[in-house]
């Protein structure tokens, strides 16, 4: 069987991608039409390409059905549960940097950190009546910060898009979602916490550990990661790196 | 296998099953009475409900599902849904048993199982606390029989009171109150007001200049446009309570000290006691909480439990689930770690009082896990 290699299947992700395996000697290129979800590697043998978006990506990882993937690791984080054992980061790609943060109003002078965060939580919740409502999509990964640092009294408001003006739209009173630039939060009157940071998340090729690892994938990935300089950086892990 | 249930092999058909109703149906004669009256809960419960009073985690904890309607859950615990089955009767007093199967989230790659079976009872409205705890303890030690278990037991109730009787603000003694189960954090409130005092204080010097100054509303207006239903007036709620913060005493070592004392108290119910008659005379506020632990202590001793020989934890129950109050309990296998407590309960006066809006009833119960209680019979699997 043929190494399965998964790649973003459009946009600035997959041309960094491109770019970054194109940089040690592997070409990536795409066959056919810009809509047909199609390519090819050379400079390594025996490398089929998949393309899929981010998110499918993480899930096909873990569950084996592709041996290497591109994607972020916020995505793997926050949807691959217990992802250590499951997947190995093999290498970080040096792009698509996204910040997952906590931000609240920059009006709130008196809310610099998380402590300060639940402090007024609390006193929300008595004036209101309610807990106080972060709106993310990073369900995961926001709990457990949370649980982290013993904030109690808030809860957590589903928003898949546009969560920077989920306060504005008064669904939400602040916020947990991904930012690279911060100009966004800025342009939504919002501020990170000093100690606000979930995860600094990249474009990172990862590895799954539960793929079925045959004598043509395990080649494959020697090869491509000799060929990446993945080798000699002792990225491989044990079981992969023997010949 | 398809057969299995949580912690037993083959009980789900034939013989094995037959020995389980046997064995729940023996639970249910010892911890009900004649008084005790059947109750029945609802599998999907409003999900609004739970998160309300257990709080996100909760979210992690049981399953959640939805219709066109509300988010429900799967009900993860009896006791709320009995609580609520309890208030909605107008009854005053009464006593409920009650078993079922309920449901847990676990992990990837967990091997705990998501579904299994609670056979509980609650008692409510009982005026006698220290009678109504021992009735509990009593009952189910009755159903876990020769049982190889250690029993320990808690009391929140003390660990509240310990909190209450620090010489500090209102709004530090209430912030600790909150994350009493939260060991962590509340560890890192007791920094925050004792030893790290002066650098939170300092961290925070311009807001307070702002403060004292009287110019926090303008402090405010240069921060930022106003967005979100958090008004300024909180905004400048919370600052002013952040200065008269700064301006209090940090708490003494002594102080915390005291506290975390009664938080690591561990030993025989009596001999705890003989420590907690020594700490009264440093925490004169701990009294009554001092007294009612001895007044449940003989109620142990009028109904044949010998508090010598019933251990007891000051921090046991911080890590539970946030509704109990009172007396605490557990009856946890040693050789069995792979099994959760066999048996577990308490008294939760409080969370009767979120339910019925400041209306509360006296409210104590225990459950068994007839599963795991069983498997420590039939063997490992």
């Amino acid at each position: 069987m043929m190494l399965k290699l998964g790649i973003p299947s459009k946009g600035r992700l997959q041309e960094s991608t491109i770019d970054w395996f194109a940089e040690r000697g592997i070409t990536v290129s795409r066959s056919g039409s810009d809509r047909e979800y199609r390519g090819s590697v050379s400079g390594v043998d025996g490398i089929e390409l998949v393309m899929l978006s981010a998110s499918e990506i993480a899930g096909e990882l873990a569950e084996g059905r592709i041996h290497l993937g591109v994607t972020g690791q916020d995505l793997v984080h926050e949807s691959v549960a217990r992802w250590p054992e499951r997947l190995v980061e093999l290498a970080p790609m040096g792009f698509g940097h996204a910040d997952l943060i906590v931000a609240v109003p920059a009006f709130w002078i008196d809310v610099d950190t998380m402590s300060d965060l639940d402090a007024a939580a609390a006193a929300f919740r008595a004036v209101h009546g309610f807990r106080l409502r972060i709106a993310t999509k990073y369900h995961h990964l926001t709990r457990e910060f949370f649980r982290r640092h013993g904030v109690a009294d808030y809860q957590l408001i589903d928003s898949q898009g546009a969560t920077e003006g989920a306060v504005k739209n008064l669904t939400a009173e602040a916020i947990a979602d991904i930012t690279s630039t911060g100009e966004t939060l800025r342009a939504n009157h919002l501020k990170i916490l000093s100690d606000g940071l979930i995860l600094p998340s990249q474009a990172t090729l990862f590895l799954s550990r539960s793929a079925p690892w045959s004598g043509t994938a395990a080649a494959a990935l020697r090869a491509l990661c000799g060929r990446a300089g993945l080798v000699e950086a002792g990225r491989l892990p044990d079981g992969f790196a023997a010949g | 296998m398809v057969t299995d249930r949580a912690y037993l092999k083959g009980a789900r058909i034939g013989p094995g099953l037959a020995r389980f109703e046997a064995e729940v149906e023996r639970i249910m004669a010892a911890l009900g009475g004649p008084e005790a009256a059947r109750v029945d809960a609802d599998i999907l419960q409003p999900a609004d409900l739970l998160l309300d009073l257990y709080g996100e985690d909760i979210r992690a904890r049981a399953f959640t599902t939805r219709d066109d309607g509300a988010e429900m859950m799967l009900r993860p615990d009896f006791t709320l849904p009995v609580a609520r089955l309890h208030m909605a009767s107008q009854a005053e007093a009464a006593q409920y048993v009650y078993c079922g199967p309920v449901w847990r989230r676990q992990e990837f790659g967990s091997d705990r199982p998501r579904e299994y079976v609670q056979a509980g009872l609650e008692l409510f409205g009982q005026d006698d606390a220290a009678a109504a705890d021992a009735e509990v303890l009593v009952r189910v030690q009755a159903a876990l029989g020769a049982a190889p278990v250690t029993l320990i037991t808690g009391d929140m109730g003390l660990a509240i009171a310990a909190v209450e009787a620090l010489e500090t603000s209102a709004v530090r003694r209430a912030a600790l109150r909150r994350h009493l189960w939260r060991p962590a954090r509340f560890q890192e409130l007791l920094r925050r007001y004792g030893a790290a005092h002066a650098g939170v204080t300092a961290g925070r010097a311009d807001l307070l200049a702002a403060v004292d100054a009287g110019r926090v509303s303008e402090a405010i207006e240069a921060a930022g446009t106003v967005v979100g239903l958090r008004s300024v007036e909180e905004v400048v709620a919370r600052a002013e309570r952040l200065s008269r913060e700064a301006a209090q005493p940090p708490l003494t070592g002594e102080a915390v000290a005291r506290l975390e004392a009664v938080l690591a108290l561990k030993g025989s119910c009596d001999g705890v006691l003989a420590d907690l008659r020594r700490m009264v005379a440093d925490m004169p506020k701990l009294d009554r909480a001092v007294n009612r632990f001895e007044a449940r202590l003989a109620a142990f001793r009028a109904r044949g439990i010998d508090p010598d020989g019933l251990a007891f934890e000051g921090s046991f129950g911080r890590t539970t689930l946030e509704y109990y109050d009172g007396f605490v309990f557990g009856a946890v296998a040693m050789d069995r770690p792979d099994l959760p407590p066999v048996a577990s309960g308490g008294r939760y006066d409080a969370l009767t009082r979120v339910l019925g809006q400041g209306e509360g009833v006296a409210a104590v119960g225990g459950m068994i896990r007839p599963e795991a209680l069983m498997s420590l019979s039939e063997g490992a699997e």
